[in-house]
């Protein structure tokens, strides 16, 4: 058990923090909440920029030290998040990492690094949210393409993604697991309609998504036909496991701006409220443990060839669910750190109390992982 | 960075868990509740001999010469076997006070807070950072394996007052540590109920409500888990108290939950669930106790930037 890090990844740190200090200056300022094409030019510029500096791929890189000091440093100077990139660098592209073939790697995994081309998830349907294998949504072959009809909902970020890992059935007469195919369809073919949603924070987070007799090539499909449900679940597996992991850091400094600005107007002297505080404090440093553990854990098993670190195992089930609820314990603690200030949706913290709700709904919800964990883990049986 | 067990410190966990339950299993904890709480003192030579006490003492001192982590998965595995006794503060003692290391002495201490019982006072030979013997009145313990007296004087460890790497922080730790292994054994205790216990037809495994339970109770015996080892081999303060409060919400709740999943068979004395939520609500109160923990972690919070 270690956790101390190797002189070389000390070095990549300090490499790391100097380049920071010069680069973050020099950003432009961030995009309204509300500008999509400015949000996708600022995330896709601070892609390039670590793309250009040599940092791009440090997600996926197999050895854990370095991802969680590239994330440790990025949080700690506030450099940007991944922001629109959330879909390709996180998820889609390490499943075409780990199921796509050789070619498939190579049209796919350079842009999504360089932070030319961002991908959506096109995985719930209306009728298919929890229950993801009830989709709907077909794919029927037509010479070198399938013809793809049907919709999607929630689908983040659609509006400026390029491409959509997209869940289809391809054979309606099999069992419902064994019928799907997983495909990258071009957001921009023919017959694809986006319609914003609206969210409860007020923005455009997600969109609805109309598929109309769209044709996605055949050789766009990354693992076998019909199995589809297979490579879903390398792709939930990252989603859980390891998409979130960043973000425990920024909880981490939200958490000591907290305490701070709780004693600049007064509510230090509470101590309900000192407590609360600190055993989030406990909570979020426990959090990042468990986050160094899973890490560790995975990178016994890279995927070969690829410099990907290896598919998380359920472990990411037991981090979601505890992290999704201290997020929402956290925002709840500053809600009321802020008193009245709280109901302003201009102060900060406001807007991620209200972003916050989504945590255990969205990437499977708790009571799913609750499910996962107890099936999966603890092996109890399949029931009502 | 590899936060993992070594191969070395697995195969020393599965050799104590091995060592437990072939000398105190089962029916020797329960002979033990039945006979009333008296420290083995063969038992307690024999954890001696394997090192239990003498584990973090150097090599040239007699000792084990290992560390804090391997400390921990051993007092994990004590926690999971509801192991009696003053176990903590004989390991403390090691070095300190003559044939505790051995197992020898049986030594308590001070670790409830000012005004708080002391454990095992009749039981033991010392008490950790008193100049002289201690007595007291016993009180009626709910734990019926920590006998607990009531301390005339301050009752305060001296140590209690230590702040980085003092005997409290190793003794909060080291607490912890059982409380983990109680969290992760009423996780397998509630487990193993819930696949074999069938009502309506089907094992209640198979209703959700109680699948959640179980999801819970695991996710915060892991959280503990890493918590845990995280301090073991930081040994910062701040952490330390976050695992002690994590660890004691794992093993207190854990055993709760336990007890919901067994019906009313959990309600019985014949169950070990009662043994393990009375145990934590015990070992919730020593070293650090919540209040103290979340005090000190606010502290600290300040200083962060
Ligand atoms: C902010 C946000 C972003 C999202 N982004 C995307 C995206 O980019 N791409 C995408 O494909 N999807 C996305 N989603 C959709 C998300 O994955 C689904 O909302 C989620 O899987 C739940 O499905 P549902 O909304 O249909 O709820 P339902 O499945 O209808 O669930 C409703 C309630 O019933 C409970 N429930 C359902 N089934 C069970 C069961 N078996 N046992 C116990 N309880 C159950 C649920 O826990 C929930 O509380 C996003 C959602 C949000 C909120």
């Amino acid at each position: 058990m270690r956790l101390d890090h190797t002189a070389e990844d000390e070095e990549f740190r300090a490499r790391l923090r100097e380049w920071l200090a010069v680069v973050l200056p020099k950003l432009p300022a961030k995009p309204s909440p509300a500008d999509w094409p400015g949000r996708r030019a600022y995330d896709a510029g601070w892609q390039r920029a670590l793309y250009d500096a040599g940092y791009a791929d440090v997600h996926w890189d197999a050895t854990p030290a370095r991802r969680l000091i590239f994330l440790e440093e990025t949080e700690k100077a506030g450099a940007p998040y991944v922001g629109a990139n959330f879909v390709g660098l996180l998820h889609a592209g390490p499943t075409i990492a780990a199921e796509g073939t050789p070619g498939q790697r190579d049209r796919w995994l350079g842009p999504i690094l360089r932070g030319e081309e961002i991908w959506c998830q096109g995985f719930s349907e209306p009728e298919a949210g929890s229950d993801l294998a009830a989709l709907r949504t077909r794919a029927v072959r037509d010479g070198d393409a399938y013809v793809v009809s049907g919709s999607k909902i929630w689908t983040s970020h659609a509006e400026v993604a390029d491409w959509c890992e997209l869940l289809v059935r391809t054979d309606p007469a099999a069992p419902r697991h064994r019928g799907i195919s997983w495909l990258a369809m071009p957001m921009d073919a023919p017959g694809v309609t986006v319609r914003p949603l609206r969210t409860l924070a007020g923005s455009t987070e997600f969109a609805e998504m109309f598929l109309d007799e769209v044709r996605v090539p055949v050789s766009h499909r990354v693992g076998a036909e019909n199995d589809g449900w297979r490579v879903t679940m390398v792709t939930l597996s990252f989603e859980r496991g390891t998409a979130f992991v960043g973000e425990v850091v920024a909880c981490r400094r939200t958490l000591g701006e907290l305490a701070r600005a709780a004693r600049a107007n007064g509510r230090w002297d509470d101590p309900v409220l000192r407590r609360r505080l600190g055993r989030l404090h406990a909570e979020f440093g426990a959090l990042w443990r468990l986050t160094q553990w899973n890490v560790s854990e995975a990178a016994g098993a890279g995927v070969a060839g690829s410099g990907v670190a290896g598919v998380p195992g359920v472990g990411g089930s037991v981090f979601k669910l505890r992290y999704s609820h201290a997020r929402q314990e956290l925002y709840e603690a500053a809600a009321e750190v802020l008193g009245a200030g709280s109901l302003d949706l201009d102060r900060e913290w406001v807007l991620d109390r209200l972003s916050s709700l989504s945590y255990t709904i969205a990437a499977g919800t708790s009571q799913i992982q609750q499910n996962i964990v107890a099936e999966r883990i603890l092996g109890l049986p399949k029931g009502r | 960075m590899d936060f993992q067990l070594t191969e070395e410190q697995r195969d020393l966990r599965a050799g104590v868990r091995d060592l437990l339950a072939g000398r105190y299993g089962r029916d020797a904890l329960r002979a033990a509740v039945d006979s009333g709480p008296v420290v083995d003192r063969r038992l307690w030579q024999e954890l001696g001999g394997a090192g239990f006490f003498a584990l973090r003492l150097p090599e040239a001192a007699g000792g084990v010469g290992l560390g804090m982590p391997e400390a921990v998965l051993v007092f994990e595995e004590a926690g999971r076997a509801l192991l009696p006794g003053p176990l903590v503060a004989t390991h403390l003692a090691a070095g300190l006070v003559p044939g505790a290391a051995e197992g020898r002495a049986v030594v308590t201490a001070y670790d409830f807070g000012a005004g708080g019982p002391v454990a095992y006072l009749a039981e033991s030979d010392a008490v950790l950072g008193a100049a002289g013997p201690v007595t007291g009145e016993p009180v009626a313990s709910v734990d019926p394996l920590t006998p607990l007296s009531r301390v005339a004087g301050p009752g305060v460890s001296p140590y209690r007052s230590g702040g980085f790497g003092g005997l409290v922080d190793e003794g909060a730790l080291l607490t912890a540590a059982l409380q983990l292994g109680s969290a992760l054994r009423t996780v397998e205790l509630a487990v193993e109920y819930a696949r074999t216990r069938e009502q309506f037809g089907q094992p209640i495994g198979a209703f959700q409500a109680v699948k959640h339970l179980c999801a819970q109770m695991l996710v915060r015996a892991e959280l503990a888990r890493t918590a845990v080892y995280a301090a073991a081999v930081t040994g910062d303060a701040a952490e330390i108290a976050g695992a002690k409060l994590l660890a004691d919400e794992a093993a207190v709740l854990g055993a709760r939950d336990c007890l919901q999943v067994h019906g009313g068979m959990g309600f019985t004395w014949e169950a070990d669930v009662h043994l393990h939520l009375k145990r934590a609500w015990v070992r919730a109160e020593q070293w650090r106790t919540a209040a103290e923990a979340e005090e000190l972690l606010a502290a600290e919070l300040l200083g962060v930037e």
